[in-house]
């Protein structure tokens, strides 16, 4: 037998109104803390400053900055990274370069020195702290993937 | 004319004669009191121009570079230690003091006409000014940054190993010292192009 209209209308309702009780609860990454009202900021995590580099999750991954930056003005009148990662200066500093993708304007144009889109390193490199991830995260670079169906045999 | 003339021959004359009524034990204690205050008052007003509230006294100071410096390392930190203006920017040592105190009455002069007294003019003014620091500095081989950093009581071993090696190969030779790689660690920098180490000529501007 088919429902009349006005049940599956009324069905319908209860539904609705019973959605608040069923949705879990979310927290934000702020905490439970309403918005009205300021948390206490965990306390601040201890830099990483070992000088080794890390592999990159993907090749064309920013690599991340394995020093403090501290203090490190990157304003129109001066860049400090460039003072050690510079062309000029990688001898003495013994830094890696900055990429010669950062000699290239947006056409492809390659300039004498680091493009503005590329002047503001900590756009994209970030130096790390010692802290557990607020969020799981089950990355896998490219060469788990394949060994993996590598070892699934062929198709 | 002639009655100021008269009036310094009038002086000159009390000056030369021998005191008549005062004894010499007046004079000299007398004379060795007022000197003790006097130097002292000396001092006592020095010391007062030395402070950071006076520094901070102008708008010029307030408003710009002790603005910046709160955020730098030198005002707030782990463990409270602070330097305060004339740590960094005065001589301790009393004759290269006096000597730089007869140099900032060209500030005075600054302050008077105005020299910084916008945003503008002071962001305009930033190079020549902080060229002198560094001369300053180069020049005194960064005598008011060691004053607290002793090279001898520094522990390699607890540095990164960038500032390790740095420190042993450059600052040990004494072929840099600290001002050459620690520009604007307490202020902003003002426009680097042509400065030693910074010289990138940026596509930027």
């Amino acid at each position: 037998m088919k429902p009349p209209r006005q049940t599956l209308l009324l069905a319908a309702m209860l539904l609705l109104a019973a959605l608040p009780a069923l949705a879990v609860e979310l927290t934000g990454l702020r905490g439970p803390t309403p918005l009205t009202e300021e948390p206490t900021p965990p306390p601040l995590p201890r830099e990483v400053n070992d000088d080794r580099r890390q592999a990159r999750a993907w090749p064309e991954q920013p690599p991340v900055i394995p020093h403090t930056i501290t203090g490190y003005q990157i304003t129109l009148n001066a860049n400090k990274c460039l003072s050690c990662h510079g062309r000029q200066f990688t001898a003495q500093s013994q830094a890696p370069m900055i990429s010669i993708t950062h000699f290239q304007n947006r056409d492809g144009q390659v300039l004498a020195s680091v493009s503005p889109r590329r002047y503001f390193c900590t756009q994209c490199h970030l130096a790390q702290t010692v802290i557990e991830p607020m969020v799981e995260n089950d990355f896998e670079d490219i060469d788990t993937i394949l060994d993996r169906q590598r070892a699934a045999g062929p198709k | 004319m002639r009655r100021a003339l008269d009036l310094l021959l009038y002086v000159w004359a009390i000056l030369t004669r021998p005191a008549a009524y005062l004894s010499l034990g007046f004079l000299t204690v007398g004379g060795f009191l007022a000197g003790i205050a006097f130097w002292g008052a000396f001092n006592t007003a020095l010391e007062l121009t030395n402070t950071e509230t006076f520094c901070t006294g102008c708008h010029e100071m307030h408003d710009n570079v002790f603005q910046e410096l709160k955020a730098t390392i030198h005002y707030s930190n782990r463990s409270g230690v602070r330097a305060s203006c004339p740590d960094c920017h005065v001589p301790h040592e009393w004759t290269d003091k006096i000597a730089r105190k007869m140099q900032a009455s060209k500030e005075v002069w600054g302050k008077i006409f105005g020299t910084i007294s916008t945003p503008d003019k002071f962001a305009a003014m930033r190079r020549k000014l902080a060229e002198h620091e560094w001369h300053r500095l180069k020049s005194n081989d960064s005598l008011e940054c060691r004053n607290c950093h002793s090279f001898v009581s520094m522990d390699f071993t607890r540095q990164s190993a960038r500032a390790a090696e740095m420190h042993g190969s450059l600052l040990a030779s004494g072929e840099k010292t600290c001002i050459d790689c620690h520009k604007g660690i307490a202020h902003k920098l003002p426009d680097m192009r042509g400065v030693p180490g910074w010289d990138v000529s940026w596509e930027i501007r």
